[in-house]
Order: C-alpha cells, then sequence, then structure tokens
C-alpha cells in the first residue's frame, strides 16, 4: 500500500517534471522572437549589422590577438601557405583554423595582404547598449549612423515620435466614443420599448462579422465628399462604426441581465431614464465597460487597415509610420527594432495591467467581425 | 408645466415663460453645435503644436459626443411627457444605429451595386468583376493561400493553445505560462511583422558576413546553408503563419482554458479511478465536453485567416506567391484604383462568412433575450 503510493507520487512527480518542461519550452520559443529586437534595439548600429543579438550573451568566439602582413612576393592568385598552411584566397577569407586552435582571416580584399590571428576565448557581456535607436527613430531630424564597415550615414528620421502622438489621439476618442454610443444603445435595447426593437437588435447580431473590407469603397466616397480624409473624425467615425457590433451586443448583454428591480425602484423614486442611466448603469457596468475598452484600444492601437485608408501620410500613426520605415528601411534593423519596441510599449503595459479584464472580454465575445 | 402655470398665474407671463423656454432649447443646441463646429475647424486647420492638437483632438472627440447625447436628451425632456416616451429610445438608440448602419449595413448594399460597375464607379459591366475574381491566375493565388491559411494556420492555433491549455492546467505556474503565450495578442500585426522579419532576415552568402537573422543563423550552425527565406514559394506562406500561430495561439488558449475549467473535477477522478489513461481522459472526456468551444474559436480565427492583410502587406507585400485576398482588394482599390473588382473582392469576403453571420442569428434566436 505504502509502496504504491510512493510509486504513484513518484510517477506524478515525473509526470508533473515533463510537464513543465514542455510548456518552459514553449515558452522560451514564445518569449526569443520579442527578446531578441528587446535586445537588438539597444545595441549599436555597427554591431547589429555585423553579429546576431545573441553574441551580446556569453560565449566563445574568435578575437583578434595579433596581425600578419603578407610578403608582397606571395602569389595571392594562388594557394596561400601561412605558417606552413595552404589554402586559397577564399578560404584564407572565410577564417582557417590552424593546428594551434587559433584562427587565421584574410582581412578585406586581396591587396591588404593582411590577415589576422584570432583565438578562441570566452566573451562576457562586452557589447555597448544605448538608447541611440531609440533616440534617432523617435525624431524627424537628421540622424547619424555608422553601417557594418564602420562608414558614417546620415539619413532623414522617421518622426515616431509624432506617429505616437497621433496613435494616442486616435485610439482614445476611437475607444471612448464606440463604447459611450454603444452604452447608450445597450440600455435602450434592455430596458426601452420602442418600434423596431428587435428587428434593429437582429442586425446588430447580423453585423457582426461582417468584414470591414465591405465598408472600405463606400465610406471612402463619403469622406471624399465631406472632405474628411486624413481627419482624425474620419478615424474615430470608422472605428466606432465597425467597433460598434460587438460594442453593443456586449455590453447588451451585461446590461440586460442587471436587476430589474433597480430600475423599478430608481423610476419610483421619479427619476428619468438619462439620471438611472448616468448614475446607475454607467457605475455598475464598469467591468463590463473596462473589458471592452482594453479589447477595443489594443484593436485601434494595433490598426494598420483603417488608418492607412482613411488617414494615409496626413496624421500617420505608429502602426504606419512602422509600416513605411519597413519599407524605406528594410535593412536598418536598429531603427526597425527600436521602432517596433515603442509601438509596442503602450498596448503591451495596457495589457499587463488590466489583463484580468481583457481575459474577461474575450471570453465574452469571442466573435468579432 | 402645470406647475408653472399655477405659480405665474396669467396668460401672458405663462406665454412669457414658454417662450423663454422654447429660446433656451434652441438656443442651447445651437451654442453645442456652434462650439463643436469651431473645435472642428480648429483641427482641421490649426498649426498649433502637435500635443496641444493631440489634447484638443481628445477633449473634442470625447467631450463632444458626451455632450451631443446629453444636450439632445435634455431637449427630448423638455417635450410634453407623452413624446418623452416616444422619442427617447431614440436619443439612447440612434446614435448606435445611425453609425451601424452608415458604416456597415448600408455600405453592404453599396458596395454589391459598386462591384457590377467599372473602375471607376461608373457604367454598368455586369459580372465582369466577379468573372474576373474567379478566374484571374492572382486572384486563385490569393484563394489557395486564403484556404492554406484557413486550414493550416487554424490548425495550429487551436491545436497549439490546446495543448497548452490542458498542460497548463496542470501545473502551478499556469497563470506565468498563460501570460507568456498570451503577450503577443497586445502586439501589433506591424510589429510583430517586424519581429519576424528580423527573424527571418538573409543577407547572403559571402565572406565576412554573418547571418544576424536567428533562422539563418540556426540553420548555419546545424551546417546548412542560408535561405533568403520569404522569397521561396510555397514554404514562405507557412512562414508566415508561424506569425499568426504566435499572435493568436494565446486567444484558443485562454478560451479554451477557461472551457477547461468549467468540465466538473469529478468527472474527470472518477474516470482516472477506473483506471483510464491521461490519454483516454484527453480524447474520451476533455476533447468532447468542450468541442462547442473548440468549434467557436475555429470559427473566430478562420474568420480571422479570411481577413488577413497586415502581415502580407508588411513582409511580403504579397509577392513572391503569398497574396491574399483582402491584399488583393487593398492592390485592386489603392493601387490599381478599380473600385468595382475591389467591391467584388469584397462581396466575396462577405459571402464566406455569411454562414456563420446565420448561425449566430440562429443562437441568438434562440437564447430568446427579447
Amino acid at each position: 500500500m505504502n509502496k504504491s503510493t510512493r510509486s504513484y507520487k513518484g510517477q506524478k512527480a515525473l509526470s508533473n517534471f515533463f510537464v513543465n518542461l514542455t510548456l518552459i519550452i514553449i515558452c522560451v520559443i514564445w518569449l526569443v522572437p520579442t527578446l531578441g529586437i528587446f535586445i537588438t534595439s539597444f545595441r549599436n548600429s555597427e554591431d547589429i549589422f555585423k553579429t546576431g543579438w545573441w553574441t551580446v550573451f556569453p560565449h566563445k568566439a574568435f578575437i583578434k590577438t595579433g596581425e600578419i602582413n603578407i610578403d608582397p612576393a606571395v602569389d595571392v592568385n594562388g594557394p596561400i601557405t601561412i605558417e606552413g598552411v595552404t589554402h586559397t584566397f577564399e578560404e584564407w577569407r572565410a577564417g582557417v583554423v590552424m593546428p594551434d586552435g587559433s584562427q587565421m582571416t584574410w582581412y578585406g580584399n586581396k591587396r591588404t595582404r593582411l590577415v589576422e590571428t584570432q583565438a578562441l576565448k570566452w566573451q562576457w557581456f562586452e557589447t555597448t547598449l544605448s538608447l541611440d535607436n531609440y533616440k534617432n527613430v523617435l525624431t524627424g531630424k537628421e540622424i547619424h549612423f555608422k553601417d557594418g564597415s564602420g562608414q558614417e550615414i546620415t539619413r532623414k528620421g522617421n518622426d515616431l515620435s509624432s506617429a505616437f502622438l497621433n496613435s494616442i489621439a486616435v485610439a482614445v476618442p476611437a475607444t471612448v466614443i464606440p463604447i459611450l454610443i454603444a452604452c447608450f444603445a445597450a440600455y435602450g435595447f434592455a430596458w426601452m420599448n420602442f418600434p423596431g426593437r428587435k428587428l434593429l437588435f437582429t442586425m446588430v447580431v447580423a453585423l457582426l462579422v461582417v468584414p470591414l473590407q465591405i465598408a472600405l469603397v463606400p465610406i471612402l466616397q463619403d469622406y471624399t465628399r465631406l472632405n474628411l480624409n486624413g481627419t482624425f473624425l474620419a478615424v474615430w467615425l470608422a472605428h466606432t462604426g465597425f467597433g460598434l457590433p460587438l460594442a453593443i451586443y456586449l455590453l447588451f448583454n451585461y446590461i440586460n441581465q442587471l436587476p430589474r428591480d433597480i430600475l423599478e425602484s430608481a423610476f419610483i423614486d421619479g427619476a428619468s431614464h438619462f439620471t438611472i442611466f448616468t448614475n446607475l448603469i454607467l457605475p455598475l457596468s464598469f467591468p463590463a465597460l473596462a473589458s471592452f475598452a482594453i479589447f477595443q484600444f489594443l484593436w485601434v492601437w494595433n490598426d494598420y487597415l483603417v488608418a492607412l485608408v482613411f488617414l494615409g501620410d496626413k496624421n500617420r500613426v505608429i502602426t504606419s509610420a512602422l509600416a513605411a520605415l519597413v519599407g524605406e528601411k528594410g535593412q536598418d534593423w536598429h531603427l526597425l527594432t527600436s521602432g517596433a519596441f515603442i509601438s509596442m510599449l503602450l498596448p503591451l503595459a495596457v495589457f499587463f495591467a488590466l489583463q484580468r479584464y481583457f481575459v474577461r472580454g474575450l471570453l465574452a465575445g469571442s466573435v468579432k467581425g | 408645466m402645470q406647475q408653472s402655470l399655477k405659480d405665474s398665474g396669467g396668460i401672458g407671463s405663462w406665454l412669457a415663460t414658454n417662450l423663454g423656454r422654447l429660446l433656451v432649447s434652441i438656443i442651447v443646441p445651437a451654442i453645442t453645435f456652434v462650439v463643436l463646429w469651431q473645435g472642428f475647424i480648429f483641427l482641421r486647420d490649426s498649426q498649433s503644436p502637435q500635443l496641444i492638437i493631440v489634447l484638443v483632438a481628445i477633449l473634442w472627440g470625447v467631450g463632444g459626443v458626451a455632450v451631443l447625447f446629453a444636450v439632445s436628451n435634455w431637449f427630448v425632456e423638455r417635450l410634453p411627457s407623452e413624446w418623452v416616451h416616444r422619442l427617447q429610445p431614440f436619443v439612447f438608440v440612434g446614435p448606435g444605429v445611425a453609425i451601424l448602419c452608415w458604416f456597415l449595413a448600408i455600405p453592404v448594399v453599396r458596395t454589391l451595386i459598386l462591384s457590377f460597375q467599372g473602375p471607376a464607379g461608373t457604367g454598368f459591366v455586369g459580372v465582369d468583376n466577379y468573372i474576373y475574381a474567379f478566374t484571374d491566375r492572382i486572384m486563385l493565388e490569393t484563394f489557395r493561400n486564403n484556404l492554406l491559411w484557413m486550414i493550416f494556420g487554424t490548425f495550429f492555433c487551436v491545436g497549439l493553445g490546446l495543448i497548452i491549455a490542458v498542460l497548463a492546467d496542470r501545473s502551478r505556474y499556469e497563470s506565468i505560462y498563460k501570460a507568456i503565450i498570451f503577450m503577443p495578442m497586445a502586439i501589433s500585426f506591424v510589429g510583430a511583422g517586424v519581429i519576424w522579419k528580423f527573424i527571418y532576415s538573409y543577407k547572403g552568402e559571402g565572406s565576412g558576413i554573418s547571418e544576424i537573422g536567428l533562422l539563418n543563423a540556426i540553420v548555419l550552425a546545424l551546417g546548412g546553408t542560408s535561405q533568403p527565406w520569404l522569397a521561396q514559394p510555397p514554404w514562405n506562406n507557412f512562414l508566415l503563419m508561424i506569425i499568426m500561430v504566435w499572435l493568436q495561439t494565446g486567444f484558443a488558449m485562454v478560451i479554451i482554458s477557461s472551457a477547461i475549467k468549467g468540465i466538473p473535477a469529478e468527472l474527470l477522478e472518477a474516470a482516472r479511478i477506473d483506471g483510464a489513461t491521461e490519454f483516454q481522459l484527453f480524447f474520451g472526456i476533455i476533447i468532447p465536453t468542450i468541442q462547442g468551444t473548440l468549434l467557436t474559436v475555429s470559427t473566430t480565427i478562420i474568420i480571422f485567416s479570411l481577413k488577413l492583410f497586415d502581415i502580407v502587406r508588411v513582409m511580403t507585400g504579397g509577392n513572391n506567391g503569398t497574396n491574399v485576398i483582402a491584399n488583393e482588394f487593398y492592390l485592386e482599390r489603392f493601387t490599381y484604383g478599380n473600385a468595382g473588382r475591389a467591391s467584388a473582392i469584397a462581396i466575396i469576403l462577405l459571402i464566406a462568412v455569411v454562414p456563420v453571420m446565420i448561425y449566430n442569428l440562429r443562437q441568438f434566436r434562440e437564447s430568446r433575450a427579447f
């Protein structure tokens, strides 16, 4: 009896160990991509061009210990013998491991006649980290950085700081406005009686999964006619329109199940619908409002298509600015990584601070169109 | 109203108070309108520092909507009580319904009409746009790719989400694991595009160059040769799918996890006592109990893959055989300026989600919320 319990426990501990091991491996895989750009964003541009971000961790690498000048008499087009070892130029340039464990690498082209001797050594945390990349990507002025060969390059900055502000100007109202409108509508559907109530709510449900592509062409026509293209109002309205079905649906489900007695006793006290709404329903619905607010905020902040179509290059938001950066400077990883991280900063903060509400919102309505 | 009549006494003063009311009822909305209009003009034309514009924009946008509700309600509550009853619901529901109609309901019809018209929205061309959509080589490629996304993308998201949810359920550190897997949900597709483009980056063969992309570095370390990953069809599609799996598995996991938590513990205990293995538990009890949730999650991710745009746009621009429907929609409308074809593509997207729409409506009718 005792023995079997122990083996059962042992088995359980073993399976627990494997469960945790598997999960840790998956979590590491999940974290590495973000870790990669996080580390890269702090490295010098010159280092980024030359070596992978993982080299900031302690590792063994060939480190330069000295130089050898090759005699001008040696023919560099044939096999070259250095310290008794013979290889072609291409092989020397790629690096040759010598019998004593050191490495010889030809530096530059054939004319340099310079060979570096390198020894395999442990390298600790020797990379210099700085905030330069962030400064460069945030400013709209001229920026200077060094490429892989140490050459200084001058470019025009992409002004992510202004894109960040624009994103705030888009995301805050585009979160609050639909919530306000949806909350009023949800109250109306739940607790007021009017002709067409059921039909209109059926429309809300039907529109839940309608892809927003359906609206882009006609709405763009309207905006052109109203001269609204490129304004914040245009994007707020668009995000409100596309977010409303889910917002009304979620908030209706919540407000509809609040106890009816509250409403009745408030009416007896002579309160109007509007006072009941502002003084009772809004505070009571806080959890549902918070859930949807996070949902909508992340959606709007991370949105690219709507901003691209209705804002264009005027009042560029952070996602558009980052996408433009990918297009213009696709190999400048020091700018791309820091830019990507700036774009992730606010949503990640909101997400980790209010994760509980976010999960609740997801569970309540996993059918967003 | 009766109250005021009693207080004032004379017909003249009754008229005066009501005229006053009438005036106030007109003046208040008028002032509101003027203030909001001034705000709009300021935002459109101002050259002020950006920070000020942003602050004004937020105040104007958020405050404006709140004030509009308050004023229109205030206006309606001035009316005789039967009219209040009749009109107040529309003050509450009206703005929402109006915006829904403008931005989603009516565009369905307008896009449908546009889809039978030529490039500039003029001239009836019959079903030409649809014939194009179903026969053009590029369009067929987008259909194939979207199908790949919908099948494999969804399968891996839901499968991984399920595995992680089940495993995490048995661990003491469940919340940490889940937070890590869930974290990418907060990252934009554009941001995720940059993250993964860095992983797939390729410098090419040559001396003195070391690969800075993780994937190529791993391949080199294992003795292979580095590849321009994103330029190689059809595998580049799967590399793009990995991004979606990375982003969306957390979503599947959270929802599946909450469904698993809903399975009665006694049920699982009873099966364990009867000698069921963990695999039997998984396939015999867990899967059948949560199959409704699995269906919902899969549907959501399928719809999501159908409309996928940002990842492809940022990573490849739809080149090298990675084009998808939503990107082709964007290209038709904004690069080639063909509103008719773009509309036809949008209608095809809509038709693809109609079964889900019908399912939602049926569920709604059965729920008897009304």
